[in-house]
């Protein structure tokens, strides 16, 4: 998905008139088809796929590509810039880089791909500046380039001392032929002066006094707004409405019905299921008087193909689904059936996780403009290259005439991935012929996410006589997302479909058998920060919990004797164990594992390896009669790789684990009749301070390329708490959320 | 009706049970305020009501009257309030969107409990939610701002 610019060369130019001159590095590419649509760069001279611009006035400007939503993209992207580039970075202007999707070739973010997917590009962009500036200021002194270094925003000639500052040499730095972006060589990880540090975040600013411009902040003139009333039951639709007294009510301008969307041909992605509800959308001069009107209408919705289905018979089918044949066998080594029968003790336990939203703070909206031939919309989104794909499909516009802006999003976790409510905007402004700002109410977003999907896992396990892991089985029951939003044809393929990437565990073990078997729901479901990861690290992590005890064994000493480089566990490929045991061991030295705790108190550990990093959580719980579960304290060691910026990594972990705990402690979203049973924070309830546990986090120094850290901490922070649980009162968590009920049997 | 906001006197022809959060929003401009649940359930709208920490989308306009109403945008000029130094100093935010309301909660609150215990500040916040989970850090802003030993 996240396609990486390829870097061919790069040329300097001068602006036009209107900015006076600027040094602009850009990474030409052979195709040029859009180059003249820059807006930001007024180059008359070619099509530049540009990052970074120096003015005279030494004023340098980079241009971000991928979406900031809080996960410290900007912040990032900057500091691997100025190490390069010799700038300091906090003078540095941002720019959000246009959807100009043929220059701009990483206009997104997925699978915590942010960090990785900048690490050689960004960083080679600022080498090509910088080197640049070197040439010029060597050129203009008649010096070897060798005795010219640049440092802090100037170049000096380290024999005299003399220097110019940028600004200074960007008339000659334009002039310079073109320099390979390879043959600028990168820094050595022992040169680093900006990363591997902590730094402040670039938007932190902005974020205290709020300036900071999210999507549902933008103003346009003359822009109405609008809300949708949408069918609540998935897949159902609207048979007849009546909208005279939302009409009457004051304010309301347009009220009027909006087709479901499904299926959509986006040229460069493929089908894709855009999945909007469809309704009627009222359209007002305010806000409030949207939602008023939305009160006012009459609505006669048909319940549909999922009338009957309620969680309760999606539970029953998960159950019988846990013992069905199997769709896609994911692994078989050794004779696991086998060694069940041979296995001196065998355990068996089920693990169920219910469907979960999202809830980003920011509720859904666009903003979208449709005038003749053209489109403007402003999103927040985690993919604006997609929503100009598909907007330039459902208008039939080309994408030249799609202006997509990506706003900053009010948290995300995989749900501005889909295209469900940027579509909705488009039928909206297409009726009203005026700027037009669809958003979506609290209710809205509980009642239509793309939720975590529906997991119930069965394991089995089997011991010998001295407590050792003999045979592993497991089978993933679930709701896959790839239904909701992937085309037919790609369903064909089983392991496509299928939920089972990372269940293969790290432990060694000379037979493991891992399948699936899929639960057909009308329920819409997606991408949920850290994806599948965050149900299987569930049964993975809590089973291993379980054998060890059955083993007499202590859990952190029986994944550590499970965690030998023997070669004996499957998922090898690219797997260190060194990496888990490290993590494991400084997780259980900071979290005094071992150490005895007051009565009703427990501590749990729980690995997971995803994205590329490795991470082990320890949480410590406290237990009172009335049933009550607290978190109290979350050890947390990651090893990541490079951390580009430390903070901005403690606090993606820190984040990650109490966005992890509403499924544990709260959060559980129910169906019946085929529409989600919760409606906004009172009966969804998500993570509070209140809640919320003291977390350390602790990384382990690293010179390796970075790995993702958006999603990591997520996975093992449920079974750590559960385990935790176990350790504290006896008790195995079988469902998520842990509720009361569960911890009164003293 | 006149509304002062921010030490600015506005005169409004709004009906009078629209919430002061959409009045700020898309009357006045103030869009530092965020909509987040509209139940008064998640914090996200909260300004000041001489002085008190109020929900602005539970307030109608016309219950209000000569309350002086200071936003996000009113707290000081060039984010001098202590709380703002403290969140910046703590680097609270991720996403931001709560901030604005979390900033506005815990200046209310150590406004009257200049020197709180945990359990105090966890109290006096549960009413706000953040979904980047920054509750650790925002713990450790307010006991910043309180000029108590850091956690």
């Amino acid at each position: 998905m996240i396609a990486q610019a390829q870097v061919s060369r790069r040329e300097f130019l001068k602006t036009g008139a209107a900015t006076g001159a600027a040094l602009v590095v850009g990474f030409y590419l052979p195709e040029r088809s859009h180059g003249q649509d820059s807006q930001n760069l007024q180059t008359k001279t070619f099509s530049p796929n540009a990052w970074v611009r120096i003015t005279p006035d030494n004023q340098v400007t980079v241009l971000v590509e991928r979406p900031e939503m809080g996960q410290g993209q900007r912040t990032v992207e900057i500091v691997l810039l100025a190490e390069e580039l010799e700038v300091d970075f906090s003078g540095i202007r941002i720019e959000q880089a246009p959807t100009i999707p043929d220059i701009y070739k990483s206009l997104s973010t997925g699978g915590s791909n942010g960090t990785r997917s900048g690490w050689d590009n960004v960083r080679k962009a600022g080498a090509q500046a910088r080197e640049g500036l070197v040439r010029a200021a060597a050129q203009l002194w008649r010096v070897d380039k060798k005795e010219c270094r640049a440092e802090n925003g100037a170049v000096i000639h380290v024999p005299t001392g003399r220097h110019f500052a940028y600004g200074e040499l960007v008339e000659a730095a334009s002039r310079l032929p073109e320099i390979s972006a390879d043959a600028v060589p990168l820094k050595e990880a022992k040169d680093f002066r900006l990363i591997g540090k902590p730094v402040a975040r670039v938007d932190t600013p902005s974020k205290v006094d709020g300036s900071a411009q999210f999507g549902i902040d933008v103003n346009v003139p003359d822009m109405l707004h609008a809300v949708i009333a949408r069918c609540p039951h998935f897949g159902g639709k609207l048979v007849s409405f009546d909208g005279a007294d939302a009409k009457r009510t004051p304010g309301v301008r347009a009220v009027f019905p909006v087709a479901p969307l499904g299926p959509l041909d986006i040229c460069s992605y493929g089908i894709r299921n855009l999945n909007t509800a469809g309704g009627v959308a009222v359209v007002a001069e305010s806000t409030w008087a949207a939602i008023q009107g939305r009160k006012a209408l009459r609505l006669n919705w048909e319940k549909g193909p999922g009338a009957g289905e309620t969680t309760a018979s999606l539970r029953r089918e998960l159950e019988r689904q846990a013992i069905a044949p199997p769709t896609f066998i994911s692994v078989d080594r050794g004779d696991t059936p086998k060694a069940l029968d041979d296995a001196a003790k065998q355990i068996e336990a089920t693990y169920e996780l219910p469907f979960a939203a999202h809830a980003t703070m920011e509720p859904m909206n666009t903003t979208a403009h449709v005038r003749d031939g053209e489109i403007e919309l402003w999103s927040p989104t985690q993919w604006a290259n997609v929503i100009q794909d598909e907007i330039a499909t459902l208008s039939g516009l080309p994408k030249s005439k799609v202006i997509v802006h990506m706003t900053l999003s009010g948290g995300s976790f995989g749900r501005r991935a889909q295209w469900d409510y940027a579509a909705e905007a488009w039928q909206v402004a297409r009726e009203v012929k005026q700027p037009v700002q669809l958003l979506w109410t609290r209710e809205d977003d509980i009642q239509h996410d793309f939720y975590r999907e529906y997991a119930y896992h069965r394991l089995t396990g089997g011991l010998d006589k001295q407590g050792k892991l003999t045979a592993w089985s497991h089978r993933v029951a679930c709701t896959p997302i790839r239904p909701v939003f992937d085309s037919p044809e790609s369903l064909q393929d089983p392991q496509h479909s299928a939920e089972v990437d990372g269940a293969d565990p790290p432990y060694s073990c000379p037979n493991v058998y891992v399948d699936f078997a899929p639960v057909h729901s009308v329920v819409p479901r997606a991408w949920w920060r850290s994806v599948e990861g965050s149900f299987l690290a569930f049964g993975v992590e809590c089973f291993i919990d379980e054998l060890a005890h059955a083993a007499g064994n202590d859990p952190y000493e029986f994944r550590m004797s499970l965690l030998q480089d023997d070669g004996k566990s499957g998922s090898e490929q690219g797997l260190n164990k060194r990496k888990f045991r490290d993590v494991l061991q400084l997780a259980a030295e900071k979290a005094d594992w071992g150490k005895p705790l007051p009565p009703g108190c427990g501590r749990g550990i729980a690995c997971y390896w995803s994205f590329g990093s490795y991470i082990a959580h320890v949480a410590e719980v406290s237990t009172e009669r009335d049933g009550a579960l607290r978190v109290r304290r979350v050890v947390s060691v990651v090893n990541c790789g490079t951390a580009v910026n430390p903070d901005g990594v403690r606090a993606m972990t820190e984040g990650a684990i109490n966005f992890a705990l509403t499924p544990v402690l709260g959060g559980e979203i129910t169906i019946k009749d085929g529409a989600v049973e919760q409606s906004n924070f009172h009966d969804y309830p998500v993570l509070r301070i209140d809640q919320s546990p003291v977390i350390e986090v602790h990384i382990v120094p690293s010179t390796e390329r970075p790995a993702g850290m958006g999603e990591p901490g997520v996975p093992p922070l449920a079974p750590a708490v559960a385990n935790a649980v176990f350790a504290a009162r006896g008790i195995r968590v079988r469902r998520l959320p842990i509720g009361t009920r569960l911890l009164k049997k003293w | 009706m006149n509304l002062t906001v921010n030490g600015k006197t506005y005169e409004l022809d709004v009906s009078p049970e629209t919430p002061l959060l959409w009045v700020l929003r898309d009357t006045l401009g103030l869009r530092g305020t965020k909509f987040g649940c509209g139940m008064g359930l998640c914090g996200a709208c909260t300004v000041h009501v001489d002085g008190n920490a109020v929900r602005s989308c539970q307030a109608p306009i016309g219950s209000l009257g000569t309350e002086k109403i200071t936003t996000i945008e009113g707290l000081s000029s060039d984010r001098s309030h202590p709380v703002q130094k403290a969140w910046i100093a703590e680097q609270v935010p991720q996403c931001g969107y709560c901030q604005s309301g979390q900033i506005m909660q815990a200046a209310a609150f150590l406004g009257k409990h200049p020197h709180p215990t945990r359990d105090e500040i966890d109290h006096a916040m549960s009413g706000n939610i953040c979904r980047c989970g920054t509750y650790h850090r925002i713990r450790r802003a307010i006991q910043r701002a309180a000029g108590e030993a850091v956690l």
